[in-house]
This record gives structure tokens, C-alpha cells and sequence, in this order.
């Protein structure tokens, strides 16, 4: 057996960790890479509709509830300093801080998605009415399963939270789900601006 | 370049710069289409311009690997590209196992081109470097060292980190031309697996031309 083999033998090889990030935090960083790529994708068919196209934005006859949106997005926001002052909180040891902040997080978060959904009933108009109403549902809809993942997310943590989990020394499972949230409420912003309001 | 998620804070603060350079944006074209535009442009510059250059100084993470074998045993991890053999190489091999059980194993990175390395065209690399690695064993043989040896990375750093994974070294040995005609010590490799690895790391410069003169 060559030395090669043998030391295999006797101790299996520690993983490789020359990266400077934490391999969780790194995996999180690769999956909001590609849902940037994706979200990307749908941006540059909105661009192609709007611009390329010169397709009449919103299509004449059709309103966008934009101070609906507007207010989900002042919730959307507020629900990022939550999540922040939940991370703050159990840095600190503050558990209760920690739970109330995850705890506002989700309901926020769960009031944006609900009034998304409300919007989608009474807005006027479908995916299939023309290429503006494929774009605007496309990317909101889009954002939307993405704000539902960061819920799953969120209700994993903050369960956790109650029973307990978390340390001032342990709490990536709170600090992984929150770059996420982030990531999702920057995105909100991109397509709120673009969609709604410019 | 700076990542800017790469904690829940930075991404907290960048969804507040987010919604800074929108809300401008947005201000600016309600005046004027043009003026929303222009501060489009300008913030976007601004914010490129920053970000590149904001580049993080931080020491590697430091790889310290477990001792492997018997406790007198020694495992010396010597990295060379073509300049294996020489006086003063041996002698270092020598002086760094006296009073031990010496384990060398030599690693010889199969150094590529970039487009080949980028168009995954690693066998001839692959190839020339198991010849220069078979002559190095022959002359250390030569000069009464016993060693086993294997082909590395392309990245002469990768090569020494996936060797102190599997290998286990108590010390690692530097083989390079003198300053001047040698590419690594141009890109830094010595200083480099000193930052990165937790193991004493000796750098030997052999000058064949010298040595056969």
C-alpha cells in the first residue's frame, strides 16, 4: 500500500475549507447568485416588452395599484428592520428580542404576501390579457413564491426560537434565513420601482 | 470587490442603500424623465466605482493538519516544478528528517496553460508533469532519499493544500529558481502557503544552471 493509500486508510481526509466564508453561508450566497440570474431573466423580458417593444406601460385602460404596492412595500421594508433587530437581539443573548423579532418578521411578511394575493383578485386584468399582463404577473408572481420561501424560512427560525435553539455564540440558522429576507426585500424594490412606479 | 450579503448586517445595510439610490432615482424622475435618468446614471457610477475598489484585507483561513504515522516519523511535503534534485535541496531533506523516520512525498503541480486550464485540456499538463516528477524521484533516489510522489493541481497552492489534506506533513519544502527566473515566486506562492498553512515552510532555491556549471 503506498503512504498515500495508507494514510487514507487510517484517517479519512478533513474536508476542504480553504474559502474564507462558512460553506452554509456560502451555499446561500451561490442560491441567491442564481435566483439573481433568474429574476434577471424575467427583468429582461419586462425591459424587451416595455422598451424593445415600445408596448404602452401600464396597457391604456389598466391600473396598477400603486399605492397598495406601495404600502406593501413600506411593510416589506419595516419587516427587514425586524429581522435585524432579531439578530441584534440574540447577538446580545436577548432571547425575547430575538422571538418577537422573528415573530413580526413572519407576520409581516405573511400581510405582504396576503395583500399581494388580495391585489391579484380584483386588479382587472390576467396573465393571458396581453404581454404587460404576463410581465407584471410573471415578476410579482415570481417574487411572490420567493417571499413564501423566506416564510418557510422564517417559521423553521422562529420556531426554533420558542423552543429554545439559538445562542449569542450560535445563530446562523436566524443569520442565513435573514440574508435571504434581505435579498427578497431588495427585489421587491427593483420591482416595485420598475413596474409600478417608473 | 466586496460582497455585500455576506452577513445579515451587510445585507441589511445594502437593502438600505437599495432603497436610497431607488427612492433618488425615483424623486429625480418625477421632476424630469431626463433628471431621473442622469441620477440613474450617476448613482450606478458611483456605486461600481466604490464597489470595486472596496476589496477586502484579510489573513486565509489556516490550514494546521493533524500529525500522521508514528510518533518519530516525519512527513516532508516538497513542491517543486522542475527543479527537484540539487545539493541544496537534499541537504534540506536531510536536515529537516535528522533523528527521524523520514516520509517525503514529492508533489509536482501540472501547470497549464490558462485557456487550456479553461477549456478543462489538462491531460498534456497532466503528462509533462508526471515526467518531471519521475525524474525528481530518480534523483532524489540518486542522492539516497527515499520518496513517493504524485501530480497536483495546476494551482501550486491547491496542490500543496490538497497534499497536507491527504498527507498529513510536518513540514513543507519549497523548491524554486532563484528570484528573477522563477514564475512562482513572482505570483507569490511562497508568502502565500505561508498565510495558508499552519506548517513550518522552508523555500529552497536550486539553481540547476549553477549547480552544473
Amino acid at each position: 500500500m503506498s503512504a498515500h493509500a495508507e494514510a487514507h486508510a487510517a484517517h479519512p481526509p478533513q474536508a476542504h475549507q480553504s474559502s474564507r466564508v462558512d460553506a452554509r453561508t456560502l451555499g446561500m450566497f451561490l442560491f441567491i447568485a442564481s435566483e439573481i440570474m433568474l429574476f434577471g431573466s424575467f427583468f429582461t423580458a419586462y425591459f424587451f416588452v416595455r422598451v424593445a417593444a415600445g408596448t404602452p406601460w401600464p396597457t391604456p385602460g389598466l391600473h396598477l395599484p400603486v399605492f397598495v404596492a406601495g404600502i406593501n412595500t413600506f411593510i416589506l421594508v419595516t419587516s427587514s428592520f425586524t429581522m435585524h433587530w432579531a439578530l441584534q437581539s440574540i447577538k446580545r443573548g436577548n432571547r425575547v428580542g430575538l422571538q418577537a423579532g422573528l415573530s413580526l418578521t413572519f407576520l409581516l411578511g405573511l400581510s405582504f404576501l396576503l395583500t399581494q394575493i388580495a391585489e391579484y383578485s380584483r386588479i382587472g386584468f390576467a396573465p393571458y390579457t396581453d404581454a404587460f399582463g404576463t410581465i407584471f404577473y410573471c415578476l410579482t408572481g415570481l417574487h411572490g413564491a420567493h417571499v413564501f420561501v423566506g416564510l418557510t424560512l422564517l417559521l423553521a427560525a422562529t420556531i426554533r426560537s420558542y423552543r429554545g435553539h439559538y445562542s449569542s455564540e450560535e445563530h446562523l440558522g436566524v443569520e442565513i434565513p435573514g440574508i435571504y429576507w434581505h435579498f427578497v426585500d431588495v427585489m421587491w424594490i427593483v420591482v416595485y420601482t420598475t413596474i409600478y412606479i417608473l | 470587490m466586496k460582497n455585500p450579503l455576506r452577513s445579515e448586517a451587510e445585507a441589511f445595510q445594502f437593502l438600505l442603500g437599495s432603497v436610497v439610490y431607488f427612492a433618488l432615482i425615483v424623486i429625480a424622475a418625477v421632476i424630469n424623465r431626463w433628471a431621473g435618468f442622469a441620477v440613474f446614471i450617476v448613482l450606478t457610477a458611483g456605486v461600481l466605482w466604490w464597489w470595486f475598489r472596496s476589496r477586502r484585507v484579510e489573513a486565509p483561513r489556516q490550514t494546521s493538519p493533524a500529525h500522521r504515522g508514528a510518533p518519530d516519523e516525519r512527513r516532508i511535503l516538497v513542491v517543486a516544478n522542475e527543479t527537484v534534485g540539487g545539493e541544496a535541496l537534499r541537504e534540506q531533506i536531510e536536515r529537516r528528517g535528522e533523528g527521524f523516520r523520514t516520509r517525503v512525498l514529492v508533489v509536482s503541480p501540472a501547470l497549464n496553460s490558462p485557456i487550456r486550464h479553461w477549456a478543462s485540456d489538462e491531460d498534456p499538463a497532466r503528462a509533462e508533469a508526471r515526467k518531471r516528477l519521475d525524474t525528481s524521484l530518480q534523483r532524489l533516489q540518486e542522492s539516497g532519499i527515499a520518496a513517493s510522489g504524485e501530480v497536483g493541481d495546476a494551482d501550486p497552492l491547491q496542490a500543496i493544500e490538497d497534499a497536507v489534506r491527504t498527507f498529513g506533513p510536518d513540514e513543507i519544502i519549497i523548491s524554486t529558481h532563484p528570484e528573477g527566473r522563477s514564475h512562482w515566486l513572482e505570483r507569490g506562492v511562497v508568502t502565500g502557503a505561508r498565510e495558508r498553512f499552519a506548517v513550518p515552510i522552508t523555500h529552497v532555491v536550486v539553481d540547476l544552471e549553477a549547480e552544473r556549471e
